[in-house]
């Protein structure tokens, strides 16, 4: 246990010291996001009865920060010691791999977790946000940030080099992010495209974080949260196995 | 007592590359112990499966009688390496460093012992500066302070000397050495064979992932003669063939031949005269652990 918490510590330490690139910077990017997205189409878009546009945005914008920079803590962490070599000094000790990818997850989600309270309070004097069910947020935030953590794991674990994580980062994540309903509601699409987006698990944990909010969402929490659970669970035990077995890591 | 460590039957093959072809091997409690080999013979494999950064096709491999598989967590508290390559975590101190290392161990408030370390291994006054700041020679040093966080009685050194300089290197092996007699078994692979010939009290040579000698090092430095006759020559010469089996290196003018008797001296001399050589500096010796190791690689 004590092998756990040191190296959680040890990660939690390594973002916070670089906190400007880690915390700060993604907090300014959604606030911008938030700022033009909200001045250019506040008067056009009403994506549900009673919230305006920039309210609307916030917790979309959240939840990608969240989620972002819950993939990019475990999966940059990994590749650069990796390449740097420095891995062999968490994989020397008697660390578990299961307590090795609980501590990666788990200081992934926290800093997703940071980025995406920074972001809240970096909002709250642009948005009237009524926090209508509390308890999905902290819910969506930590089963969506300890999905993509784990899809952090795996891509950190798999790329050989910088450039095959980048692919990963901006093939991947970008656009299923991007096409998951941050800045509009899937009802506004065509019948098609709505019908797409319900193969995108990344609209499911945006949906049911907005959902906590606003009280009102695209399809029911419940559903968004067996789907984001279900994803998260078999992508989980696809780690587990990777890291059981030693992919990439022991020769 | 179980050996420190225990190997058997330790296979791996990397694609094409049979790394290890079955190797067997046990290290006794204290002893110091060096593992020799040319590049690509295999060492750091072994080491790594020792360690468990690899895993051998077959075989079993124990620290201190706990299989580094099945019991791994003991087998692996039972163990200290400093790895080859001089890898450094650059987001921290060297004491920050120290002190999550023990942490990985699941040792808490680890200072004194770290204090211990540093002040041996000459890093106290570093203790503060980031990692990317040390000299290589420093970094390796920090490396041997990781290894050994977690008081490990088995210590592995992979080439832990390769680019520290001469003072340094002299420091740094008294404090292995001293970690030797409080009994701690050094496992120890290096290039510089005199540092092996010195230190170690039993050496094994791997050669193409087997283990091709294997017996203490003052025996090992008889295996090809008790003596050694060097001379210098005018000129080359052919090795006349009465002599061949005496000759344990050459170097184009520069041969060293191998003997057990004094008396056979004077053949040996009589034979270079026969063959036309013209022998302009001379002198007898012992052989040395260079000369015994390029006779085991050629023999086999």
């Amino acid at each position: 246990m004590e092998g756990f918490k040191t190296l959680l510590y040890k990660e939690c330490l390594r973002f916070w010291k670089v906190g400007f690139q880690t915390v700060l910077s993604p907090v300014l990017n959604a606030v911008l996001y938030l700022l033009i997205f909200g001045h250019v189409l506040e008067d056009h878009v009403q994506p549900f009865p009673g919230v305006n546009y920039t309210a609307f945005l916030v917790p979309g914008l959240v939840m990608m920060t969240v989620l972002q920079n819950a993939f990019a803590n475990s999966s940059s962490s990994l590749i650069q010691s990796k390449i740097t070599g420095n891995i062999v000094f968490v994989l020397l000790p008697p660390i578990s791999y299961r307590e090795f990818y609980s501590a990666y997850v788990l200081a992934a989600v926290l800093r997703g977790g940071l980025c995406g309270i920074g972001v809240v309070l970096a909002a709250l004097p642009f948005a009237h946000l009524p926090f209508a069910e509390p308890l999905w947020i902290v819910v969506f935030a930590l089963v969506g940030g300890a999905f993509l953590a784990s899809l952090g794991v795996i891509a950190g674990i798999w790329a050989d080099k910088f450039d095959q994580l980048a692919a990963f980062q901006n093939f991947l994540i970008m656009p299923l992010t991007m096409l998951s309903g941050v800045f509009y509601s899937i009802h506004s699409l065509p019948g098609f495209w709505q019908g797409v987006s319900h193969f995108n698990p990344f609209f499911f944990m945006i949906d049911g974080f907005r959902y906590g909010f606003f009280g009102v969402s695209d399809v029911s929490p419940w559903v968004s949260l067996g789907v984001v659970t279900v994803c998260f669970v078999v992508l989980a035990v696809l780690t587990l196995q990777m890291l059981a077995r030693g992919y990439k890591l022991r020769a | 007592m179980s050996p420190a460590i225990r190997i058997a039957g330790v296979t791996k093959r990397f694609r094409s590359l049979q790394a290890l072809a079955g190797v067997d091997l046990e290290v006794a409690q204290g002893e110091f112990f060096g593992l020799l080999g040319p590049n690509g013979a295999g060492k750091t494999t072994l080491i790594s499966s020792l360690a468990g950064l690899a895993r051998p096709d077959s075989g079993t491999l124990e620290v201190m009688g706990h299989d580094v598989v099945r019991d791994y967590r003991a087998a692996r508290m039972a163990l200290g390496v400093v790895p080859q390559e001089l890898v450094f975590d650059p987001f921290f101190n060297v004491r920050e460093m120290l002190r999550i290392q023990s942490g990985y161990f699941g040792i808490r408030n680890n200072d004194d012992w770290i204090d211990e370390i540093l002040h041996h291994l000459d890093l106290t006054e570093k203790a503060s500066s980031n990692m990317r700041m040390l000299s290589g020679g420093m970094k390796r040093r920090a490396l041997v302070a990781q290894a050994l966080v977690h008081r490990p009685p088995v210590i592995v050194l992979d080439e832990p000397t390769a680019g520290v300089d001469v003072e340094l290197r002299h420091g740094l092996w008294q404090f292995i050495r001293k970690l030797n007699q409080d009994g701690h078994t050094i496992v120890l692979t290096t290039h510089y064979l005199e540092e092996a010939e010195s230190l170690c009290g039993r050496i094994a040579m791997l050669k193409a992932g087997r283990i091709v000698a294997l017996d203490t090092t003052a025996n090992l430095l008889q295996r090809f003669a008790s003596h050694t006759l060097q001379v210098r020559l005018a000129k080359a010469v052919i090795v006349p063939p009465d002599l061949e089996a005496c000759v344990l290196s050459r170097d184009n003018l520069q041969w060293t031949l191998g003997f057990d008797n004094f008396d056979e001296v004077g053949h040996l001399l009589a034979g270079l005269k026969s063959a036309g050589a013209e022998i302009v500096d001379m002198a007898l010796g012992k052989p040395d652990l260079e000369q015994v190791f390029v006779g085991v690689m050629n023999q086999n």
